[in-house]
């Protein structure tokens, strides 16, 4: 079942169109990314699913069901622009925000207990968010998004700001979380985050969506026909037109790197028998595309595209 | 409708639990009447400290003759006033009084020589002297002896008595009915103003905490703001309730302390005296009267309707203005920023207070006390500054009518510039972009 679909929404501003036409298919038992440049319409799809603010057209399903107010108790949201109350305890401020999200006081007891155990800070309940250090308080607020048992997971940008000590504590818990069934969905411009952690994925720019689907298929979808080759004796020379050699390093004592692009025709055991002939073979692998070689290709191949239809249009 | 009661009860507690909640709750009823006692033992302790000023007199035209007081030495000085000057200003004495020819009727030219500014507080004294000195000569000028002038001295008293529409009599007195007005007029507007603000700036500390984006994910941004608004009603309701109790509480007690009777008590003990005095009785029941007429006026106010209708007006006025405090509070970032959009706020509210002295308790039935006390922005604290004069019915009616009017209008429109700037951070927001979000749909 989906966790998560998102139907043909559109959302207007008085200035701009946010979002045009998106439709999104989330999996459930996930970890999706939703990537874009800043301003693309990631958070205010984000408001969206949370109810924030409605979409003008389009509809949104969350477990197969229509979103309506009840759903807010299912989802757990870590927005970019977070925060939490200085003045307040730690303790209270869990209790407070889990019982918002519907649970019951004694529930909300018992789990927010588990969870400042799990990060061993069970002494913080009674201390102010305000005497509490940048790093602290981001425990809390992770515990906050995920103390209610959320079956779909909202994360903002969650790294931005965490000390590496913290991002990987939270790395684990959401993977962790991820494995005892929960959808987690990452919203990010950070390419290390999508690589690591997320099966799916999302690109949004500019309002629209512009590709999406599992991250192996995408990264397949964007090879390029592209070997990296170790070789050792001598510099390679090809002489078929069908292969063409992207670039080539020399190496200390006669070991060189060398990139072959190859006609999208040629398998990969073609270009290792033309090479077996000519050098001797240390390593071969295909070049992968990387999410953010992908992400950079595509946004600029939009705006490229942007640019000459404007060029056109003033000719 | 539960999550508002949680935020209800969130907000109530964040402030009850503070330590500045109990510090100024405690306080604030002890610091005006610690004020107003520090004065007063002030002015007396200087008042009886104080040493008598020496005036020296040059009297030209031999009318009179000063006894010295308590204020006041006077020094009589014979000589011409250009060799008074000089020796004046070899003294330490406080001034130098010339007092040339005159003509009674016409008293010019009476000069007083000082080395420093004096208080008019020690001018009217000496004026009052002097003036008294000049009307004994007028009587004796024109042949009246004291006696005369005070029998004719005649003091008359209205009882005033309001006809209801009914036909009903009730005795009245405008002074008792103005003090009600006074008093609860003032409350309402202190409460709105104090709480309405402390509205504004919860919600600007959520929004520059950055807790509110996760807070409207688990609710309405319009349960937020009412939760808030209710929550903060509920601590003023605290508050005011507890300082109420804490005058009466130290206001009585320090009647006791400095023995003035209650006036129940005064009249148990005259009642007493009465009864065991027959020959007394005459005498002690014209006092008496007074006081039992005015006793009986209070019972004639209809204090259950009064707080009936202050009640109404307090939380109607309170809720009317409180959401637009917590619009604001969304549309800034800190609370200097709000004062822009504070102004025509407190703008209505502020000519409410103002009315309230010039106006209404002037002249509570004029048709500008009408208005003020119909039209919602004005009439929590115009009408219960009114009611106590008397309000026809219908009036009365509309004026609550409209007030629950303009208070859903008013938080509808609140609501919906708060449910978009509470998100809005780091805009730099004006009227119009205020108006933007009023139209922006949801």
């Amino acid at each position: 079942m989906e966790a998560l679909s998102v139907k043909n929404v559109t959302k207007r501003y008085t200035s701009h169109v946010a979002l045009d036409n998106v439709s999104l298919t989330i999996p459930e038992k996930s970890i999706y990314g939703l990537l874009g440049p800043n301003g693309a319409g990631k958070t205010t799809l984000i408001r969206i699913i949370n109810q924030i603010i409605n979409a003008e057209e389009g509809e949104v399903f969350i477990f197969g069901e229509k979103l309506k107010e009840d759903h807010v108790g299912i989802i757990g949201y870590l927005p970019e622009e977070r925060g939490l109350y200085k003045k307040l305890k730690v303790g209270e401020q869990l209790l407070y925000l889990a019982q918002l999200k519907g649970m019951s006081r004694s529930r909300a007891v018992e789990q927010s207990k588990k969870w400042l155990k799990k990060f061993q800070i069970t002494d913080w309940w009674d201390k102010k968010v305000e005497d509490l250090s940048k790093g602290m308080a981001q425990k809390v607020q992770f515990i906050s998004t995920v103390m209610h048992e959320p079956r779909l997971i909202i994360l903002d940008e969650p790294f931005s700001g965490f000390d590496p000590v913290n991002a990987q504590l939270i790395t684990q818990e959401i993977l962790s979380l991820r494995d005892n069934g929960s959808t987690i969905i990452f919203s990010t411009h950070r390419m290390e985050t999508v690589e690591d952690l997320c099966d799916h994925i999302a690109l949004i720019n500019k309002s629209k969506k512009i590709i999406e689907g599992p991250k192996k298929q995408i990264k397949d979808q964007y090879k390029s026909n592209t070997f990296i080759v170790e070789h050792k004796g001598n510099h390679l020379q090809l002489s078929s037109d069908r292969y063409q050699i992207v670039r080539q390093e020399t190496l200390e004592d006669g070991h060189y790197v060398t990139t072959i692009k190859a006609n999208n025709d040629i398998r990969a055991n073609q270009v290792i028998r033309e090479l077996i002939d000519k050098t001797e073979l240390q390593s071969f692998r295909e070049k992968i595309p990387s999410m953010a070689d992908i992400f950079i290709d595509l946004v600029k191949g939009e705006d490229d595209e942007a640019l000459r239809k404007h060029l056109q249009e003033a000719v | 409708m539960n999550k508002i009661w949680l935020i209800i009860q969130r907000e109530f507690l964040n402030r009850v639990q503070k330590k500045s909640f109990l510090i100024t709750t405690i306080l604030v009823p002890l610091i005006f009447p610690a004020i107003i006692g520090g004065m007063i033992y002030y002015m007396v302790q200087e008042a009886e400290l104080a040493k008598p000023d020496t005036v020296q007199v040059v009297d030209e035209s031999g009318k009179f003759s000063f006894e010295d007081s308590k204020r006041f030495i006077y020094t009589k000085v014979n000589v011409p006033l250009e060799q008074a000057k000089k020796a004046y200003n070899e003294t330490e004495d406080f001034a130098l009084l010339y007092i040339p020819q005159f003509d009674i009727n016409n008293p010019v030219g009476l000069t007083l020589y000082t080395k420093e500014n004096p208080s008019i507080e020690k001018i009217g004294n000496l004026e009052g002297n002097l003036a008294e000195r000049i009307r004994e000569l007028k009587l004796e000028q024109y042949k009246v002896d004291e006696e005369t002038l005070e029998a004719l001295k005649t003091s008359v008293s209205l009882k005033q008595v309001s006809l209801s529409e009914t036909g009903e009599e009730k005795s009245s007195s405008s002074g008792l009915l103005y003090g009600v007005g006074f008093v609860l007029g003032i409350l309402i507007y202190m409460f709105v103003l104090i709480y309405g603000i402390q509205i504004m700036q919860g919600v600007i500390d959520e929004k520059t905490s950055k807790i509110v984006e996760v807070i409207v994910s688990s609710v309405k941004p319009f349960q937020l703001m009412m939760g808030k608004i209710i929550g903060i009603a509920s601590v003023g309701l605290l508050q005011f309730t507890i300082w109420i109790l804490i005058i009466t509480f130290v206001s009585s007690s320090m009647l006791a302390y400095f023995g003035l009777k209650m006036p129940q008590e005064q009249m148990r003990e005259q009642i007493t005296k009465q009864m065991s005095s027959p020959e007394a009785q005459e005498a002690v029941a014209s006092q008496n009267t007074e006081v039992v007429e005015f006793l009986g006026m209070l019972n004639e106010v209809n204090f259950a309707k009064i707080a009936a209708v202050f009640i109404f007006f307090f939380l109607g006025g309170y809720l009317l203005y409180g959401a637009l405090f917590a619009a604001v509070g969304s549309a800034v970032d800190s609370i200097q920023e709000s004062q822009q959009f504070q102004f025509p706020i407190t703008l209505p509210l502020l000519i409410g207070y103002m009315s309230l002295f010039f106006v209404i308790l002037r002249d509570p039935h004029g048709p500008m006390s009408f208005w003020l006390s119909i039209i919602p922005l004005t009439s929590p604290v115009a009408m219960v500054g009114r009611i106590a004069f008397g309000v026809p019915t219908w009036e009365l009616a509309l004026s609550m009518i409209l007030l629950v009017g303009g208070f859903i209008l008013t938080t509808w429109t609140a609501g919906r510039i708060y449910r978009i700037g509470i998100l809005m951070t780091g805009t730099k927001v004006n009227y119009k972009v205020l108006a933007k979000w009023f139209m922006t749909k949801n």
